[in-house]
């Protein structure tokens, strides 16, 4: 299974101020076209972990990360390691949709502009793909250079992922990205999801709704307290989990 | 029994509820009435003012010609320019460096103890008095630099005056920019410098210029730092003058410049000019009406340019 390996962590620990361990060893592969979803209860650490893969926590000062990270089997996880490069390839959508205070149109081509391309007939094209690809394009086609913030929230987060497929990634990282939204929006977003996944896009998604998880997830990873206890297809996780702590957590029996 | 104690505590709860509106009217009267005796208190003064000037501050004549020394009929035309070329110049020299200053701060000043000491001293600094400034740049500029009572030295006492408070604004606007604003651009593989100027420059950008626009006003208004560095004497201009070493020159940066706050300070102390009342009021009529319209000018452009930024 490591051969078509996309992503993969080896014993990664995370720390925050040194003290006390936000994560211990946490070995997992992610591979293209696969959606993993990362579940356990809050604070466990998800967020983290996911912060970890596009290198976001190094913004924070006090936060350490050990062990390996290997995209492609390259650790980037070393300090000499080009942070824009991995960013650019491993796209990440918030929690709360984000949206910059600029026009629905310059939300996309912004960072695609920034990373040097000028044309504009490119950029309309790379706009209306990442738009199509988001599901939003037939909403907003007609108001491009309107205010992102004329927009619902869901479009918003429609808008965001948008924005992160621009760059073309080859990972997208998503933290709870339905967590504020209603169900239709929901909906849309993992249709996206679904989509993008086909196209060989490996999507690693935080969640809390567990139903959403099986729906949409490959493999799950049940996450407690820092450790990573189990990782497996979605289906034995949620069929025939093997720790009686994933079973409890599931049937929401924890304490 | 659960009947009536139901009723009971519905009864409680009824009477503490108009208990708390009670309270909730006397809370919102207090302090309606006490925004009210400021309003009109401030109302009062500043028609006050303008009103004991207004028929000098309005006269194209009086807000044009050169002040006199002992005859009636004086105006304040070279003073009402040195005020406003002096308030540009420190703009110029303040705001790229505050800004500076501030981005480096929020940014990319790392969270330490110097960081610290650094805001702190630049919060003394904004409350320093301005005549210690005054002192300091007449020691410094005027003295030890041997730059005399001059344009320049008035124009860098007013940016020692200015920058601590424009840091502070522009400090605050910047960090009131969510957090996940930087977020989103550093995880779009932008690097820290992109995100700061394209992204969160422009979010800030209403709230740093209603800052920049309200210090103005403060540095226009400001006497004390001007009266031991840009002097206290007014050289009649001469606007077809370009020799930069003329006296007479605008724009000679070298050239004594007595200011609209200073002119008020300086005839009310020791003015001889038998209208001097008039005078002294006319200026502070001018100075309050620009003053006015800087802080206008800062709402209105403060609102237009939230709204703009929000929808469209
Ligand atoms: N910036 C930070 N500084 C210090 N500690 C942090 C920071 N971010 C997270 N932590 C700590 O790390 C642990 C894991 O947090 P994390 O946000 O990863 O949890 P999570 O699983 O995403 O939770 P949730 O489901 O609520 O989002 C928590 O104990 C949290 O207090
Ligand atoms: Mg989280």
């Amino acid at each position: 299974m490591s051969e078509n390996a996309l992503l993969e962590t080896h014993d990664v620990r995370v720390r925050y101020h040194d003290t006390h361990d936000a994560l211990r060893n946490i070995n997992l592969t992610f591979c293209p076209g696969e959606v993993t979803a990362l579940i356990g209860p809050s604070g466990c650490g998800k967020s983290t972990f996911l912060r970890c893969l596009n290198l976001m926590n190094r913004e924070i000062p006090h936060c350490h990360i050990d062990g390996e990270i290997d995209y492609h089997g390259q650790n980037i996880n070393t300090k000499k390691q080009n942070l824009y490069d991995v960013r650019r390839n491993i796209g990440m959508v918030f929690q709360s949709p984000n949206p910059f205070r600029k026009s629905i149109y310059d939300n996309i081509a912004f960072a695609p502009r920034q990373h040097g391309i000028k044309d504009r007939a490119r950029l309309d094209e790379i706009v209306e793909q990442s738009l199509r690809r988001a599901a939003l394009w037939d909403e907003v086609k007609d108001v491009l250079n309107k205010s992102a913030y004329a927009l619902s929230g869901g479009q918003r987060q429609r808008l965001c992922i948008a924005r992160t497929l621009a760059m073309n990634p080859e990972v997208v990282l998503m933290d709870e990205p339905c967590s504020a939204l209603d169900p239709i929006s929901t909906h849309a977003i993992e249709e996206t999801i679904g989509a993008i996944k086909a196209e060989g896009i490996c999507v690693i998604i935080v969640t809390h709704n567990i139903e959403q998880a099986a729906r949409i997830s490959d493999k799950t990873a049940f996450f407690l307290l820092g450790d990573c206890i189990e990782w497996n297809t979605t289906e034995v996780i949620f069929n025939n989990p093997h720790d009686q702590r994933t079973k409890d957590y599931l049937t929401g029996r924890f304490g | 029994m659960t009947k009536s104690n139901g009723a009971e505590t519905m009864k409680y709860s009824q009477r503490s509820i108009r208990h708390a509106q009670r309270n909730d009217k006397i809370a919102t009267g207090v302090l309606t009435a006490i925004v009210a005796a400021i309003f009109v208190l401030l109302i009062s003064l500043i028609v006050y003012i303008i009103a004991s000037g207004a028929n000098k501050a309005f006269d194209l004549q009086f807000l044009t010609s050169k002040p006199e020394q002992f005859k009636e009929g004086g105006g304040i035309g070279p003073e009402l320019f040195n005020s406003f070329y002096l308030l540009v110049l420190t703009l110029l020299i303040s705001l790229p460096l505050s800004l500076g200053a501030a981005i480096f701060l929020v940014e990319y000043a790392p969270d330490n103890e110097v960081t610290h000491a650094v805001k702190t001293a630049i919060e003394v600094l904004a409350s320093l008095p301005s005549i210690v400034v005054g002192l300091f740049g007449f020691l410094l500029f005027v003295i030890s630099f041997g730059w005399g009572f001059s344009i320049l030295s008035g124009a860098l006492a007013l940016t020692i005056f200015n920058i601590p408070l424009l840091v502070r604004v522009i400090q605050q606007a910047l960090e009131s920019v969510p957090q996940s604003q930087r977020d989103a651009g550093l995880a779009l593989g932008l690097s820290r410098w992109e995100t700061t100027v394209h992204i969160l420059l422009p979010c800030a950008m209403p709230a740093i210029i209603t800052g920049v626009i309200l210090s103005a006003g403060r540095v226009f208004g400001e006497a004390a730092a001007l009266i031991y560095t840009a002097g206290q004497s007014a050289p009649a201009l001469d606007f077809t003058n370009f020799n930069l070493s003329s006296y007479a020159c605008p724009w000679n940066i070298w050239r004594p410049a007595e200011t609209l706050a200073v002119h008020i300070w300086k005839i009310n102390s020791e003015g001889v000019v038998p209208d001097l009342a008039a005078v002294s009021n006319g200026s502070a009529a001018v100075l309050m009406i620009c003053v006015l319209l800087f802080n206008l000018l800062a709402r209105w452009f403060g609102r237009h340019a939230e709204r703009k930024l929000m929808s469209e």
